[in-house]
């Protein structure tokens, strides 16, 4: 029988419960309230009182109502149908609710029950299978979709029967399987899984080895993401987060994109409904919208639900994982999350770690990015979780807890620098305090030496020497005053500035300069070396400045051209004269 | 508020705070409002039979045997186009000296817009100010605040704003606001013959400052009435959020809560959250856009309120003074409408995003220049002409006494382009500046 309870005491969205039976630690319930139902999830126990976290408003609660616990976790359903669609932090269908007004206690289904699939199956009768195992698939959209052994089972199973290639429904039973026992176990196209527990269903899970194209250069060239790794994007506000993070969603290489809106506006969710269907994803021609699922829980939904939202994008990433595919998740904004947990400590009157934070936020934050990662399923596939968060650092300080944590956890870091930001150098990525640890990797370094060239991690390196030198330069010069330095510094700053304006710099907002394939990242870097390892002759500082603005500003018109069009050609060959004038013999 | 028959009244307080009364009390909601000696007051707490108040406008005075009575609702405001034109405290009740208004009773502070309801900003706002239409260019249903140290004329720019914004109807939520400030929007208001556009709540300095808390939802559901019911285009106005603030860390100082940085409530950020994306456009044409004020102190932006609100709203407009010109300007660094995207270049000329940029880069490069002169370097012929610049360009578009039409702003910065500057060394697109470019 399960457990019930009534409504002993009410702060805010903090709800204590005395229960008549049995309850867990993230257990479900459900509070009834003037005929509607507010799911919360038990996040305390102390004898026999509950308390509870209220994913929805609890004004007009009243002591005394009625709880019914679940007997299961927070759970998110998984099939066929989760491609494209737009769902709350719980995974309701946004757009099945009725109403402009979000009502309270309203739940929709996330999957399409009456939704019919082309099945075609992959394993026979005999086959051994264990949870994971991809016994058929369907084609959701244009992706083939696996259907698999249900991660709860555990254990060894004998396919006893998969049915014959053809139509089902979702909740259709397409395979049954036979546990050790000889239990014959159903399997439909659908199964649930509790957000907080990682999907375990691989092999192995080597460190990555191969980057993750984004087509934002300061990222691909200087520091890049691994297939499979993780990195954390912290700014101060304003300073360009969401628009790095949107460019990323529309241009990374990914079979899949997951993009949680935890905590922030409901006007950038909104850009994604309206722009996805309607843009194209470079490498494939698919609209976006066809790659990408939206999990959205903006600053004015329930603030308890944030946390859920980027449990519930994980999941969903882990469970097409599973499938063999590339996904790509990405959080904006993990401060949001942390905020949340925060609020809640302080009502459960919890002993606060550093700015009231909870104690164990870093744990909490480092098992999170835990669960991203390249894996090897267990029939030898392969499928990846890349994991890009922003952190939204109070103050605008990196000291800050939440900054700290993420730090600990996440592999790349890409600092938003708010001088560059206000001085409109976007992406505001800072290209000296910012890394990639991916770059360290021997693995990493092997694929891009046989990928991109074999010198390139060497001029990558030097890429960033000359960045720092340019900054030694720059601050020297204005210590000392323009003439009061030799003119080899302004050459030197203005040859970091190049690489700054050209390679690092890039109009989110230009159709072509937006988004830059590697071939194209390899070939302009070139280029800007080119103009480093050339020694000019200039007779006083006055003429550096704007020999070397003319060179940037033709550069900047090739960045804004179609890759090797002939007006491209034609300003690279205005720049390689200009260089010729200028050089010294 | 009148009671009811059956009504039960409570006479036995256990506990008094500053801000808030105990009782034992039964059949209570959470956020229903009472009345203490006819006072209004939240319930903000229930744990078994006992209930905590928060009582708006403060204890004192306030005995343990006062009388208390459940409304059995939340706070309330009754909306009809009746509003119009009005003046009413934070209660909602009209200071005016009109009637009280008849209308559709709804709760303040209601439910969110679904977001996959909501569509996507796009209409201009102009406003002839250039620093905010050619560097910031509003949008409806944009949120935005004023960053301004006190002695800045927020109110009056904000006033003008909204004035020129063409809205249906203009909401004033007044927080904390000096007399002589609520006096001053009566009268710019009344003298531009919009008054029968307006609709105001105010809390002057005269008021507890508790009773601010409840301004800004009265506003903004009023607000979703007009936007929503009867699909108008509504600016609401809020200053200044900073004292609205202030007084939630009051409360949440007096529930012994831990605060965060600089004395806040951990919740400030959803708590600001909660209101600011009340902006919204609905599909059906009616849309909110909110301006508000954000006092700072000392400039200081990393204080926890202009930080989280930055982190809040759809951008920043900064007040500064300019002593080289010796007017106040918007600060274009500082300076951000994050919504611009979506109608510059598209709803204005072509040249407008290289324009904009072109002129702040240029600008920056003058701040460089200053700081050089200011260090006791000599400055060459380029840093020269960048001083020139951004004074003309400071007088002519950063001013906010600036009244023109876009059009005229880019053209503008194409004058002051050329007469400074040549083709390279503002980097433009080839294809605009053979275009646009003005020959001397
Ligand atoms: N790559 C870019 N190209 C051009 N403009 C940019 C770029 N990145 C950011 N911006 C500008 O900066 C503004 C703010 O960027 P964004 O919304 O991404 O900031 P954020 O760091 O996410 O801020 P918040 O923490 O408040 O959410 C944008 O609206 C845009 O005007
Ligand atoms: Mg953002």
């Amino acid at each position: 029988m399960a457990t019930k309870g009534k409504v002993t005491g009410i702060i805010a969205n903090l709800v204590i419960v005395e229960v008549d039976g049995p309850v867990s630690q993230n257990e479900i319930c459900f509070i009834r309230l003037k005929g509607v139902d507010l799911m919360a999830e038990v996040i305390k126990v102390l004898g026999n009182k509950a308390s509870t976290q209220v994913f929805e408003s609890t004004r007009g609660l009243k002591i005394g109502a009625d709880v019914e616990f679940k007997n299961h976790m927070l759970e998110v359903t998984l099939g066929p149908g989760i491609l494209s669609r737009n769902y709350d932090g719980l995974q309701n269908d946004l757009d099945k609710m009725t109403g402009v007004f979000l009502k309270r206690g309203e739940h929709t289904e996330p999957l399409n029950p009456d939704a019919e699939w082309a099945f075609k199956h992959i394993a026979e009768a005999g086959d051994k299978v264990e949870a994971g195992s991809w016994l058929g698939e369907v084609i959701e959209g244009w992706m083939p979709h696996k259907i698999m052994v249900p991660f709860k089972l555990q254990g060894d199973y004998t396919v006893k029967s998969v049915v014959a290639d053809g139509t089902y429904k979702t909740k259709d039973v397409v395979a049954v399987i036979t546990d050790s026992k000889g239990k014959d176990i159903e399997v439909t196209m659908v199964q649930k899984w509790p957000v907080k527990v990682p999907i375990k269903a691989y092999r192995e899970k080597p460190r990555p080895f191969r980057i993750m194209e984004t087509g934002v250069r300061t990222m691909d060239t200087l520091n890049p993401l691994a297939e499979g790794g993780t990195g954390f994007v912290p700014g101060p506000f304003g300073c360009g987060k969401t628009v790095l993070q949107h460019a990323v969603s529309q241009q990374a290489e990914a079979d899949m994109i997951i993009i949680t809106a935890c905590g922030e506006r409901a006007n950038e969710v909104v850009e994604i409904f309206t722009e996805f269907p309607e843009l194209e994803d470079p490498r494939t021609g698919r609209k976006l919208m066809e790659r990408t699922t939206i999990i959205c829980n903006t600053s004015n939904m329930p603030v308890a639900a944030r946390e859920a939202s980027v449990y519930t994008g994980m999941t969903i990433a882990e469970y097409y994982r599973s499938m063999g595919l590339k996904v790509l998740l990405l959080a904006d904004s993990t401060s949001r999350w942390a905020q949340a947990l925060r609020e809640m400590s302080n009502r459960m009157e919890e002993l606060p770690g550093p700015d009231a934070f909870p104690m164990d936020l870093p744990a909490i934050i480092s098992n999170f990015y835990s669960r991203a990662g390249f894996v090897y399923l267990n029939n030898g596939e392969s499928g990846s979780i890349t994991f890009l968060g922003t952190v939204s650092p109070e103050g605008g300080n990196l000291k800050e807890p939440v900054t700290e944590s993420n730090k600990k956890a996440a592999r790349c870091f890409y600092g938003l620098n708010q001088d560059r930001a206000d001085s409109k150098r976007y992406p505001a990525i800072d290209p000296i305090d910012s890394y990639s640890k991916y770059l360290e990797y021997p693995e990493i370094q092997e694929f891009l030496k046989k990928n991109v060239s074999e010198d390139w991690v060497d001029n990558v390196t030097l890429t960033k020497d000359i960045l720092l030198r340019g900054k030694e330069a720059s601050e020297q010069i204005n210590i000392l005053g323009d003439d009061g330095v030799p003119i080899d510094y302004h050459e030197r700053y203005w040859k970091a500035e190049v690489i700054d304006f050209v390679i690092l710099q890039q109009d989110a907002y230009d159709s072509i300069d937006k988004s830059t394939p590697f071939e194209r990242q390899k070939f302009m870097l070139e280029q800007v070396l080119d103009v480093y390892h050339t020694k000019f002759n200039f007779n006083s500082f006055e003429e550096v400045n704007p020999f070397f603005k003319s060179i940037i500003n033709t550069f900047k018109q090739m960045n804004y051209s179609e890759f090797k069009s002939d007006k491209f050609n034609d300003y690279l060959s205005q720049i390689k004269s200009k260089i010729n004038e200028g050089k010294a013999v | 508020m009148e009671t009811s028959a059956f009504q039960k009244i409570y006479t036995k307080i256990t506990q008094i705070t500053k801000a808030t009364c105990s009782l034992k009390a039964e059949g209570v909601g959470y956020e229903e409002i009472a009345t203490v000696n006819g006072r209004l007051a939240q319930v903000v707490k229930i744990q078994g039979d006992s209930v905590t108040l928060q009582i708006f406008s403060g204890t004192e005075g306030i005995p343990t045997n006062a009388e208390v009575v459940f409304m059995g609702k939340a706070p309330t405001i009754k909306v009809s186009d009746e509003l119009a034109g009005r003046f009413f405290n934070a209660y909602g009740d009209p200071i005016d000296g009109g009637p009280a208004v008849e209308g559709k009773e709804v709760e303040i502070g209601g439910p969110s817009v679904n977001p996959v309801r909501r569509k996507q900003p796009s209409e201009l706002i102009p406003t002839g100010i250039a620093g905010i239409d050619l560097n910031n260019t509003l949008v409806t249903g944009q949120k935005i605040p004023f960053f301004a140290d006190p002695d800045q004329p927020f109110n009056q720019v904000m006033a003008m704003v909204a004035l020129r914004a063409k809205a249906d109807k203009i909401i004033l939520g007044g927080m904390g606001l000096s007399n002589d400030d609520y006096l001053f929007f009566k009268n710019i208001f009344d003298n531009a013959g919009a008054l029968d556009r307006i609709i105001s709540f105010i809390n002057t300095t005269e008021n507890p400052p508790v009773e601010r808390l409840l301004v800004p939802d009265m506003a903004l559901t009023t607000a979703e009435y007009f936007a929503h019911e009867k699909h108008q285009k509504v600016l609401v106005l809020l200053t200044d959020m900073t004292l609205y603030a202030d007084a939630l860390s009051i409360v949440s100082n007096r529930m012994d809560q831990i605060p965060s940085k600089d004395s806040m409530p951990g919740s400030l950020y959803s708590d600001l959250a909660k209101l600011y994306e009340k902006a919204v456009q609905f599909p059906e044409g009616g849309s909110i856009t909110i301006i508000a004020v954000t006092t700072l102190s000392g400039g200081d932006i990393t204080h926890a309120i202009p930080d989280n609100t930055g982190y809040i709203t759809e951008g920043q407009l900064f007040l500064r003074r300019d002593t080289d010109i010796g007017k106040v300007i918007i600060d274009p660094f500082r300076s951000l409408s994050r919504l611009k995207q979506l109608v510059i270049g598209k709803q204005t000329r072509e040249d407008h995003p290289q324009v904009m940029n072109a002129a702040i880069r240029l600008f920056a490069d003058a701040a460089n220049a200053k700081t050089k002169l200011e260090n006791g370097f000599d400055l060459n012929d380029y840093d020269e002409r960048t001083l020139r610049f951004a004074k003309d360009y400071s007088r002519e578009l950063l001013a906010i006494d600036i009244n023109i039409d876009i059009e005229q702003m880019l053209d503008t910065g194409w004058r002051l382009f050329a007469e400074h500057f040549n083709k390279s060394e503002v980097g433009i697109k080839d294809s605009l500046t053979e275009k646009y470019w003005a020959e001397k």
